[in-house]
């Protein structure tokens, strides 16, 4: 059995499909493969934020732990998603948990080999930005339809 | 107009004075008995009805009723299905005080029903359906293969259980169905998912079911998240596929747009709208959206065009 180069995984993962080839090498260059048992945290909140994770299988939650009710799931992603944003921008410390809730398996991309190298080619950083920026649009837009509370009582609302 | 014309030609047919009374129009509720009521969620229930006297005509999966509560008023409701011979299922949300008092009805009740009212899903299908007199009733033709990703939020499950099942029904030749159906369900949190056996009776006939909740429980290990970010997970050629969606108008938009999106043709999108139904005929006005008299034009309509313009004006 052959395994799939990490250059191709990673150009395969939505987040940077039909990124220019010659870009993909040095996010490869920043990434490895990683799995999680169900139940396993990705991120702990408080913690040093230093990896982007690139789902590729398996189901992840985002967590908030409440002292009253436990971890509190906010959000679930799965294969083609992404997780973990902190890595991006200072203090660099998680503000969320994130668990495996399956077996998952993901691209780890270390945060600061990312940053470093979107510096050093501002055309890498710009195209790495327009891709975050796109994800994090769409999951502020949800967010905002879920505070809607569209399926709650009509005399609640 | 059609039971104006029959009771003029009766009154023909037995001559003038005669004591038959003439059959009853489309504005008079036929007395229904309750049979069966269970609770779907907290707030919801499903009525099982069967008709006093003469049954009405046979509803298509996505048509809805009048429901009258005698003496405190009546109410649009979609039929989320037929249970055996001549008796209709009506899922109920408990909203205002006709839901209310369907929502306390028991065993025994009489409401009143007239109908059915309205579009179906038979063009969503992209074929011609069967009326829906018996269980679900025989599918599709093979010429309508299409896959189909059906999108529910809420309460916007009930009208498109039926055609769920019809979509889902085995072959002829007792196989799984033919197409290809993905189901992505929402609700607000686990409890009040719907249709828990229902979701289970689609996955064994062959359906993907999706569900997904906007606030997790204790113990809940599906999704969490809004139907459109299941659209990613759903299995189904985008190309080829035609959605039925339905629910909350702002969902609908959004899981439109996001189908629309992903690169299906906004022509092969269907969606459910709710207005303010009173007469069931387009007579009376109160449903006027734009163009569209949405007891008479809908409530399943095309999302192309003047839809998708429709879903953003404030209902009047």
């Amino acid at each position: 059995v052959t395994a799939t180069p990490l250059s191709t995984l990673v150009a395969d993962h939505p987040l940077f499909r039909d990124l220019p080839g010659d870009a993909v090498g040095p996010v490869a260059g920043c990434a490895r493969n990683v799995a999680f048992a169900p139940g396993e945290l990705l991120l702990v909140e408080g913690e040093p934020a230093d990896t982007l994770y690139l789902v590729r299988r398996g189901r992840v939650a985002i967590e908030v732990r409440s002292p009253t009710q436990g971890s509190i799931v906010i959000e679930t992603v799965g294969p083609g998603s992404v997780v973990g944003w902190s890595w991006l921008v200072p203090p660099y410390r998680w503000h969320f948990d994130a668990r495996a809730q399956t077996d998952a398996g993901a691209i780890a991309v270390d945060g600061a080999c990312l940053r470093a190298k979107a510096e050093a080619d501002p055309e890498l950083g710009y195209a790495l930005m327009k891709r975050v920026a796109t994800v994090l649009l769409e999951r502020l837009q949800m967010t905002r339809v879920r505070l809607l509370d569209l399926y709650g009582t009509p005399r609640a609302r | 107009m059609e039971h104006l014309v029959r009771a003029e030609a009766a009154r023909d047919t037995l001559g003038a004075g005669s004591l038959v009374p003439p059959a009853p129009g489309p504005m008079v509720p036929v007395a229904h008995r309750v049979v069966e009521t269970w609770r779907e969620t907290e707030d919801v229930v499903t009525l099982v009805l069967e008709p006093v006297g003469d049954a009405l005509a046979p509803f298509r999966n996505g048509q809805f009723n009048m429901l009258t509560v005698y003496g405190v008023g009546e109410a649009a409701i979609s039929v989320s299905g037929a249970r055996g011979e001549g008796l209709l299922m009506h899922t109920v949300r408990d909203v205002g005080n006709v839901t209310h008092e369907l929502c306390r009805s028991g065993p025994g009740d009489v409401i009143g029903v007239r109908g059915p009212f309205g579009t179906d899903w038979d063009a969503a299908c992209g074929a011609a359906g069967s009326a829906s007199d018996d269980s679900f009733g025989a599918g599709y033709s093979d010429s309508a293969a299409d896959p189909v990703v059906v999108v529910a939020g809420g309460i916007g499950l009930a009208p498109l259980r039926g055609v769920l099942y019809e979509l889902l029904a085995p072959r002829s030749d007792g196989g799984r169905a033919r197409r290809q159906v993905s189901a992505i369900i929402g609700a607000r949190e686990p409890s009040q998912l719907m249709y828990r056996d229902d979701l289970e009776a689609w996955e064994r006939a062959g359906g993907q079911v999706l569900t997904t909740v906007d606030v997790a429980a204790p113990g809940w290990t599906g999704h969490v998240g809004l139907v459109t970010a299941l659209l990613d997970h759903a299995k189904f050629d985008v190309e080829h596929a035609r959605a039925l969606v339905c629910g909350p108008e702002i969902m609908m938009r959004f899981t439109a747009r996001g189908l629309v999106d992903k690169g299906m043709d906004p022509d092969r999108i269907w969606v459910s709208l709710e207005r303010n139904m009173q007469c069931g005929l387009g007579w009376c006005g109160h449903c006027q959206i734009g163009p569209l008299l949405v007891c008479r034009d809908g409530p399943i309509v095309p999302y192309a065009g003047v839809v998708s313009e429709l879903l953003l004006q404030r209902e009047r």
